[in-house]
């Protein structure tokens, strides 16, 4: 029987027969039943309809069919991602007892392709959040150190792979949300180009910004999942019309001949640990035959400021329908606009109603054009600033979060704090780039530190062969 | 000047926004039916009831249909873009309209009205439609105190083009005539059903007024408009409204108001300073909407000629007048191709024109008769052979059974025409029988002559023409 507990492993294995999709599945349940109670990576373990499925699974392989290449791997879903007839509750009271009736395109594909879903992991209310501490359901902890966060919003499906609850998990990244959460728990996290992977069935955040992708324990793994969710998907209409690329057959291919682009002008607030890990990866691409180019990125300094004008504008407009007129919860009042009020109010946290307020009035009129109107200015400007950088280089590197994982309630009374936790990770969603974090190393207190990988728009492929590569150096 | 009905020295202008629901088999981003009058909420999906994680997927059969529409008006068909409105409303799913702002994707066209008067059309856009309410208990049908509502969310997502004219309309009349001739070429193209009491039109109008020469006044939308008859009314009362204000030294505040169709007034609904902010921004669920030319071109190329190109046609062909009502309604009818088929066939179009609009409304587009057959019918009737009055009896009979040879109907109902000499005769009876109406005739009393022709008819029983008895009783006079 073999051990390997990839995803690529467990498929292996289970198609050939060597091990059941059930007894997988159960010891992957035997460590959330040890563990999940500390660690508060799920907001529901989905453990009968994931038994029912895994003996599906083995009753296929026993008839000789081929299940696919995700056969029996157990599979963590961000709770943010429509599950038929499943709660999907964004971690928000608004949606508690809301069951989509239909699924996410990437939730049929995974299922099409033989995944057992074990879970709906917790995030940060509506994935507004970088420590998983906004979830209306109380925080997930980081299963490498339980004291400190998990990152976030995508924290619960970090921890889920990091504590070994799944195989393989899917977040979404609207700044940062997969791979500050996947340095954090020292995980391989992928926020593919934007319309590679259908949002068909994502809950909107912000619709110009989010994208799906995968957490897992390693490059190959993390390869297999993006190629089965990518591909062109009629039914969301910023999905690009191509198929998905092949990325496995280029993990070994290595980086000679690459220009791996440093970044002189990175923003400051980077601790010493993360920035020589930084320095230390260039050195190990450099040692396998890449060569280090100098890139500038002026504008990425605003990055920052324009994403917290254009993400909460956009969210104010996605969060609007969470009314209590058709589902989820609503406070019964005797006129329509206390009981929208009333809902509202009762129904998001904080920085859910923070976010709205900035968005609503980064959108209104008179104060469009100061607000909204130039942030979309300085969208355009980081996108010409890498396409600049690109012609120099073929990826960026860049620490993919300026820490470490940081105790709770470290910056939960900040929420600029809060917000800096993603300013190396902004950049690339307003470009609409494709960026990794890989784990590289330990900082302080032993803690897991994640290099970022940023490629130019469907870069995915070179991208992937400098994440193999740093892997195989780390 | 023109007669618009108000007191003198008055303009009124007035421009129109008419929405219409485009007959696609499917909603604008979903594939859920566009149905009318099916069990509520029966056709809706998770896109339709704006669901998390749902996504919109523009209907390439929609953009077509907009498209004829823009060309159909003269539009230019221009790349465009979808943006969120934004605003809280039960039956508003998403609480956000996607619709065309900044870059709609049919501009500047023109609209021709009767004796060539020029209405501009500054928009064509796409958008969806909402919901339908239906507030229970309370007053005036409004969410607000009512004890309970009711929302169907079948006609949300349901396509729509909001065609947006310029304020080029003086009269009350001439916008009845811009929603009629709105109304003929959406049917024409097969853009839309356009009923106007069925909701899949819907007729706003913003109407101010001045004195001659003056700046634009101070415009107010009137909504709630839906019939034509209820267009003319809501204007003309509301151009009323503003000048007794005026007059009595008011002044007009900038507000939407609602026509009441039962006390025949309109209401203010909201003004200027409570409207909302709707924070409008580029729907970042859809890609751009930019029509290729090569596209553009086949939908111009394949519109139908438009009912003011097939009204010259019928005018031309029959002598009557193109604006008249008989050219008006067989167009509409869509029966002037069957006018022009009977008048191929060697019948007499203007007889044939009379007859279609008289006795053919509750025919078709291929009314039952067969061509040839009316064409004999007005053969007869030009030469003589039988009278107009004997011709509409001969008609009735040949639409009862489908067709038939209309001399033999004629002559199995005892009619001929009479010789002229035997008409002459009857004309000499009536005289005789009325010599006041005759001396009164002569005198230049036009009134007499009806009497003297209902006189000699009744004495030929019917069988002599009416019109050559007119043409001998003329001719008497004269001499």
């Amino acid at each position: 029987m073999s051990n390997d507990r990839t995803a690529i492993g467990i498929a292996a294995a289970v198609n050939s027969g060597n091990v059941t999709s059930t007894s997988v599945l159960e010891e992957h349940l035997a460590r959330i039943a040890e563990r999940e109670n500390e660690v508060h990576a799920f907001n529901l373990v989905t453990s009968t309809q994931a038994r029912e499925r895994a003996l599906e699974i083995d009753a296929q392989i026993a008839k000789g069919e081929n299940v696919g290449p995700l056969a029996g791997v157990p599979i963590a879903l961000k709770d943010n991602m429509c599950t038929r007839g499943v709660p999907t509750t964004c971690s928000s009271k608004i949606l508690e007892g809301w069951k989509p009736p239909y699924n996410a395109t990437v939730v049929d594909r995974l299922y099409a392709a033989g995944a057992v879903f074990v879970g709906k992991t917790n995030l940060d209310e509506f994935a507004m959040g970088s420590s998983t501490e906004n979830s209306a359901f109380g925080p997930t902890r980081n299963p490498l150190d339980t004291s400190r966060v998990p990152g976030g919003s995508s924290g619960g499906s970090a921890a889920a792979v990091a504590a070994g609850f799944a195989a393989v998990s899917l977040g979404s990244d609207t700044g940062g949300s997969i791979r500050q959460p996947a340095a954090l728990c020292g995980v391989v996290g992928v926020k593919p180009t934007y319309g590679l992977v259908s949002r068909y069935g994502l809950v909107a955040f912000a619709s110009s910004l989010d994208q799906i992708g995968p957490f897992a324990t390693t490059v190959a793994d993390a390869a297999l999942l993006t190629e089965i969710i990518a591909g062109h998907d009629p039914m969301d209409s910023t999905s690009i019309p191509q198929k998905a690329p092949s990325l496995l057959s280029v993990l070994d291919r290595g980086v000679e001949g690459l220009r791996i682009g440093r970044v002189t002008d990175l923003p400051e607030g980077a601790d010493a640990d993360v920035l020589e890990k930084l320095d230390a990866a260039f050195l190990a691409l450099e040692k396998v035959g890449a060569t280090i180019v100098d890139v500038t990125l002026p504008s990425l300094s605003f990055a920052l400021t324009a994403y917290y004008l254009i993400a909460p504008a956009e969210a104010s407009s996605n969060l609007a329908r969470y009314d209590g007129v058709r589902y989820g919860a609503r406070v019964a009042e005797n006129d329509i606009n206390t009981m929208y009020a009333n809902t509202r109010a009762k129904g998001f946290g904080d920085e859910v109603k923070r976010r709205i307020m900035l968005g609503t009035y980064a959108l209104s009129a008179g104060y469009y054009d100061a607000y909204y109107g130039k942030a979309l200015k300085v969208r355009r400007l980081i996108s010409n600033d890498f396409a600049d950088a690109y012609t120099k280089v073929d990826v960026i590197l860049t620490p993919t979060s300026p820490t470490v994982a940081f105790p709770f309630g470290s910056k939960t009374d900040n929420p600029l704090a809060m917000y800096l936790c993603d300013i190396f990770t902004i950049p690339t969603n307003l470009a609409g780039h494709p960026a990794m974090s890989v784990p590289f190393g330990t900082g302080q207190a032993n803690m897991p530190v994640g290099v970022q990988v940023m490629a130019p728009t469907l870069g995915e492929e070179v991208m992937f062969r400098v994440a193999a590569s740093l892997e195989r150096a780390s | 000047m023109i007669d618009n009905g108000l007191p003198e020295g008055w303009e009124l202008v007035v421009g129109l926004e008419v929405h219409v629901e485009l007959a696609t088999k499917t909603k604008l981003f979903s594939g859920s039916p566009n149905r009318f009058g099916d069990e509520p909420n029966t056709n809706i999906d998770p896109v339709t009831l704006g669901l998390p994680g749902a996504l919109p997927v523009l209907n390439q059969h929609a953009v077509e249909l907009a498209m004829r529409i823009g060309l159909a008006l003269n539009c230019t068909v221009q790349p465009s873009t979808f943006h969120r409105k934004n605003y809280f409303y039960p039956d508003l799913p998403k609480a956000y309209q996607i619709t065309q702002y900044d870059q709609p994707l049919n501009i500047d066209g023109f609209l021709l009205l009767r004796g060539g008067v020029r209405v501009g059309i500054e928009r064509a856009h796409m958008e969806e439609d909402t919901g339908k309410s239906t507030h229970f208990g309370g007053t005036g049908g409004r969410i607000h105190g009512s004890d309970y509502s009711l929302i169907d969310f079948n006609r949300a997502g349901v396509p729509l083009v909001e065609i947006v004219s310029r304020p080029d309309v003086r009269t009350s009349e001439q916008a009845r005539q811009y929603v009629n001739e709105l109304r003929g070429i959406l049917v024409a193209i097969g853009a839309s059903d356009a009923k106007m009491e069925e909701g899949s039109m819907r007729c706003d109008a913003n109407v101010s007024v001045r004195k001659y020469g003056d700046p634009l006044g101070t415009r107010c939308e009137i909504k709630n408009v839906n019939s034509v008859r209820s267009i003319g009314r809501a204007i003309d009362y509301e151009a009323r409204r503003q000048i007794d204000l005026l007059e009595t030294g008011g002044s007009i505040r900038q507000e939407t108001r609602h026509w009441d169709e039962t006390d025949g007034r309109t209401h203010t609904l909201r003004t200027k300073e409570d409207a909302d902010d709707y924070r409008y921004f580029l729907e970042p669920d859809l890609v751009p909407l930019a029509p290729d030319a090569e596209w553009v071109e086949r939908v111009r190329a394949a519109l139908p000629v438009l009912p003011a190109a097939r009204r010259t046609k019928l005018a031309e062909l029959t002598g009557a007048d193109v604006d008249g009502e008989a050219v008006a309604v067989v167009v509409e009818r869509s029966q002037d191709e069957y006018v022009q088929t009977v008048a191929s066939l060697g019948g007499d179009a203007g007889r044939a024109l009379v007859w279609v609009q008289q006795a053919f409304a509750e025919e078709g587009e291929q009314p039952r008769l067969p061509a040839s057959d009316l064409a004999a019918l007005t053969i007869l009737e030009r030469d003589g052979k039988i009278t107009a009055t004997q011709a509409k009896t001969v008609l009735i009979d040949m639409l009862d059974s489908g067709g038939g040879d209309p001399a033999a109907i004629a002559a199995a109902k005892g009619f001929e025409a009479l010789d002229t000499s035997v008409i002459e005769k009857f004309v000499d009876d009536g005289i005789a029988a009325q010599p006041d109406a005759w001396a009164k005739y002569c005198g230049g009393e036009e009134k007499a002559l009806g009497s003297l022709v209902g006189t000699i008819m009744k004495l030929s029983k019917g069988k002599a023409d009416g019109k050559v008895v007119t043409a001998i009783l003329q001719e008497r006079r004269g001499i």
